[in-house]
């Protein structure tokens, strides 16, 4: 293992102490409110979302009871539409992506040599308005009107006349809050990626990991505008009897399925592309290679993310499109197979030339491929128009869609927290445990969701609180049942390994899997300013340049300082020459105040609180002044 | 009325008719491909891991492996593809609604029940029924899907793919059934707190028996027998009549299924239940308790009252 270790010759005595009185943040609770460390903001990410993911699948585990034979009665109807709605609304929008936000934000400065994301305090904003539109969204079971409609919503049944509760009216004003969070946060990374580069850190160099939460970012500015629009229009129509998709006004209930789906189906590589760069960043370290065809997988990400938006329409076939339509969307479907295919032969090409080292991290890379190709070669089936007729809206697209969502992003994500948490914390999670953390997962997965292919293939359909004895769909779901049990009980074991390495874990260093970018060139956890010098940067592999031997030079450990206050560099955008000294701003609590007033008006418009919203309105508006006085 | 088979699992690859032939011979390609597709990279994935491992191995960029992703990634893949792709166009073609029907029925979705209607072009009558599906064998019938309220979709996994009814839509669909049986059918979209309650059930009869079953469902309820009279007084004058239709009697109501011939039926209330006495008996007594979304109030009748309503619903064949 070879450690770049900082030497201190070069530099003016005092240095890190100096920058880490500038940097560090407020203690007490002040600084807890008001920091702006994307560390920090990363792991509340990270911790929230987990959370989220946690309540998410304690949902599915009482529908999987209930499930578990045909006519039970552990749930009402109510009861059942609500959990999967909620279900499915955790896991989309409060788990599978802010998992990967919290990465991005305590990875992203480490992995590009800067000191922080390039709007700390806009970070902040994002944080808060996504745990508040998460606790806003759980508030609705409070009053026993959590969101019972389906992630999806479909008109009419979501219109006052079907859906009179406020069940509807917290998923509408939920997810608007939270497309604040996701747009703030999408412009964030963005802006980041283009300016806040170490020099040298061309575009070709950047880890695999931000191609994919770049793409993403801007896939989240072009999609999530249709997914706002609907759920003001949803909103308008309950509330103040507006006509969108009212047939008898000219009104169409199709239009709500485009535009959810033109939002829908890009958000489903939104939360699977950065997992997947995830991967192709730490599957190399433990095949000692670098990644195979780079350039295919940087491609592959950007067009996987351009074609998403022509396929949105798949998620419709059954709804009377003419052919010419379905034909068009079922080849662009297929087309967005082969940027996959190109990844999945990436890494197989990896793990095929390199000299494989086997630790969790690896285990779940090898068994996110696996996964992977399940997931996808059902999504082709789907893409089948006329095959589709029959698996649409059955447990084959539930299979299907938990293929790609547990097995790109959840086996991705806890591989690399096995990878990364120890960046974080300073200690490692157990090996030993670890590895029985992985089988028992990917057991369980397979145990619950291989049979459900079949269920949808012997007919049963989605979203069905109970169903009939005797039409052979009792054994399956009762293996399904226990499927999902054991699977959980894997993810009790992640949790209890992250537990007992708090304590226990040995200390991990700098660089505990001799892993080649620039995070491990500091200390773990890292100090608050991340790097004492801006590194310079030569290569993709700025830590492996010796073993490589190919004549790059990376600079870890001169370079500028910037310890005149709060500042980084910034850089051009293409080729990261330095062009300016960028001062950060110091710890704030207008993020927070501003994300609370927000979510005051949210409520407000809950209520018809018309005061109350124009008093969160206003107040919003003063918060906003007072965080850009000068 | 004794049925020529007993429902059995709706496997949508064992297709009963040429609605839905094409779609499984697709669908048995498809996973073909699917299953040999994630074996070979199974395979390789375990192969890779394991052939060249080695604890502690130093960092070097060994072979180039652009070979993968160019034949794996890129030209297998394509071929593939093509191949899907070319097999769904053929099978959109040999899946669309034939311009000839033997018959064409009206197909209503309510929540949580289907309203099914033969138009007879002739007479121009209606004749309507609920939650089953009469079809001649051998012949397309053509079927003109629309909706009460919501969003469903028409599904007999055996017989064809899923039809949605969509508001302010009208949606064409067929089905053909080779030989005489009972077909099992459901909502494929989700509509809401019954869903899972809304199924319904496609009797396949030969053209001479689906005829006399039409002729029989024309005919207006007869007139009550002596033991029945008290019972279709509680019916036609009471509650029932706000909601159902009885032709032939004074009960004209159309929120709920028209029970004019309901002792006919297999199922009550959308696949909640058997259609015998004791089903009959528990679904008016307290429907919530089987159903519990279903806008079917309990009436409140007393036992002698729930026993008349019973054997008069019982005699309407």
């Amino acid at each position: 293992m070879t450690v770049t270790t900082i030497t201190p010759d070069q530099r003016s005595a005092g240095l890190e102490e100096r920058l880490e009185r500038i940097w560090e943040t407020a203690p007490g609770l002040l600084g807890v409110l008001g920091t702006v460390d994307h560390k920090a903001i990363g792991k509340r990410y990270l911790a929230t979302a987990f959370l989220f993911l946690i309540l998410g699948g304690l949902e599915a585990s009482a529908m999987r009871l209930q499930l578990a034979g045909p006519e039970r009665h552990l749930l009402g109807p109510e009861q059942y539409n609500q959990l999967f709605t909620m279900h499915g609304v955790t896991m989309i929008f409060l788990y599978a992506s802010p998992i990967l936000s919290g990465f991005s934000n305590f990875l992203w400065p480490l992995l590009l040599g800067s000191r922080d994301m390039a709007f700390p305090r806009l970070n902040a904003l994002s944080y808060w308005v996504f745990l508040f539109a998460g606790l806003f969204l759980y508030s609705s079971f409070l009053v026993g009107q959590a969101p019972d409609r389906g992630w999806f919503a479909y008109v009419p049944l979501t219109e006052a006349a079907y859906s009179p509760g406020l069940n509807m009216d917290f998923y509408a004003l939920g997810l608007i809050l939270l497309t604040v969070s996701t747009t703030v946060g999408a412009i964030n990374f963005i802006v980041t990626a283009f300016t806040m580069r170490a020099p040298g850190m061309s575009v070709n160099r950047l880890p695999i990991f931000m191609w994919g939460t770049l793409t993403t970012s801007f896939a989240v500015l072009f999609a999530l505008p249709a997914l706002t629009v609907a759920c003001v229009f949803l909103y308008f129509d309950r509330r103040f009897g507006m006509h969108f998709f009212d047939t008898a006004a000219g009104g169409h209930p199709l239009l709500w399925q485009h535009l959810f789906w033109i939002f829908g189906h890009p958000w489903v590589y939104i939360i699977v592309l950065p997992a997947m760069g995830m991967v192709s960043d730490y599957l190399p370290v433990f095949c000692r290679r670098p990644l195979v065809g780079y350039t295919f997988v940087a491609l592959a990400t950007v067009s996987t993310g351009i074609l998403g938006f022509g396929v949105w329409a798949h998620h419709m076939f059954a709804t009377g499109l003419p052919p010419v339509s379905t034909t068009f969307f079922s080849a662009a479907s297929m087309v967005i197979t082969l940027p996959s295919a190109v990844a999945v032969f990436a890494w197989i090409a990896t793990i095929w030339h390199g000299r494989p080292v086997v630790r969790t991290p690896f285990l779940f890379a090898a068994g996110f491929v696996v996964l992977f190709v399940i997931g996808g070669v059902s999504g082709v089936a789907t893409a089948a128009v006329p095959f589709d007729w029959q698996l649409t809206d059955t447990y084959f697209v539930v299979a299907h869609l938990h293929y790609v969502l547990i097995g790109i992003n959840l086996f991705a994500v806890i591989g690399a927290f096995y990878f990364w948490l120890p960046k974080m914390t300073g200690r490692m999670l157990s090996e030993r445990l670890g590895r029985w953390n992985f089988w028992i997962m990917f057991v369980g997965f397979n145990l619950a969701f291989l049979p459900m292919h079949v269920t949808g293939l012997m007919g049963m359909p989605r979203r069905i609180y109970t169903y009939p004895a005797g039409l052979g769909w009792d054994t399956l779901n009762l293996i399904s049942t226990i499927g999902s049990f054991v699977f959980a009980f894997g993810i009790l074991l992640f949790l209890v390994n992250v537990w007992w390495s708090r304590r226990h874990g040995t200390l991990a260093g700098p660089n505990p899997w001799d892993a080649p970018t620039l995070e491990w060139s500091i200390p773990s956890p890292p100090p608050p300013y991340n790097f004492a010098v801006i590194p310079t940067v030569e290569s993709r592999h700025p830590l492996w340049e010796a073993e490589l031997g190919e004549g790059a030079r990376s600079k870890l450990d001169v370079g500028p300082t910037l310890d005149q206050g709060r500042e980084t560099l910034g850089t051009s955008a293409l080729d990261a020459e330095p062009e300016q000294v960028l001062r950060m701003p110091e710890d704030s609590l207008w993020p927070l105040l501003l994300g609370l007033a927000l979510t005051v008006t949210a409520y407000g418009l809950l209520i018809s609180g018309w005061w109350i919203a124009g008093a969160g309105g206003a107040l919003s508006i003063v918060f906003v002044a007072g965080w850009l006085w000068p | 009325m004794i049925l020529p088979r007993t429902v059995q699992t709706p496997v949508m690859l064992h297709p009963a008719g040429p609605a839905a032939s094409p779609l499984a011979s697709l669908g048995w390609v498809l996973l073909g491909i699917s299953v040999v597709v994630v074996l070979v990279v199974s395979v390789l994935v375990l192969v890779a891991a394991l052939r060249a491992r080695q604890e502690g191995a130093a960092v070097s960029r060994s072979g180039q492996g652009l070979t993968w992703i160019v034949v794996g990634g890129l030209a297998v893949p394509a071929v593939i593809l093509t191949f899907v792709f070319v097999l769904t166009v053929r099978t959109l073609g040999a899946a669309a609604v034939p311009s000839h029907s033997a018959a064409t029925i009206e197909v209503v979705g309510h929540r949580w029940w289907w309203e099914v209607r033969y138009r007879d072009s002739l007479s121009a009558s209606i004749t309507t029924t609920a939650n089953e599906l009469h079809v001649p064998t051998g012949q397309p019938v053509r079927l003109e899907l629309s909706t009460a309220d919501v969003i469903h979709s028409f599904w007999v996994p055996e017989l064809a793919g899923k039809t949605d009814l969509i508001p302010g839509q009208h949606n064409v669909a067929w089905v053909q059934a080779d030989h005489p049986g009972v077909y099992w059918g459901t909502c494929g979209e989700y509509c809401g707190l019954e869903h899972a309650r809304m199924q319904l059930t496609v009797v396949a009869e030969s053209p001479a028996a689906f005829r006399r079953w039409l002729d029989q469902q024309r005919q207006p309820a007869g007139l009550a027998s002596a033991s029945a009279m008290a019972g279709q007084a509680l019916v036609t004058d009471g509650a029932c009549a706000l909601c159902h239709t009885i032709r032939g009697t004074a009960a004209g109501g159309a929120l709920g299924p028209d029970l004019t011939h309901v002792a006919s039926r297999r199922m009550l209330a959308a696949g909640t239940v058997a259609n015998t006495r004791g089903g009959l008996a528990a679904w008016i007594a307290n429907p919530h308790a089987l159903k519990p979304g279903t806008a079917m109030p309990a009436v409140g009748l007393s036992g002698p009252e729930l026993q008349a309503v019973v054997a008069y619903l019982e005699t309407l064949r």
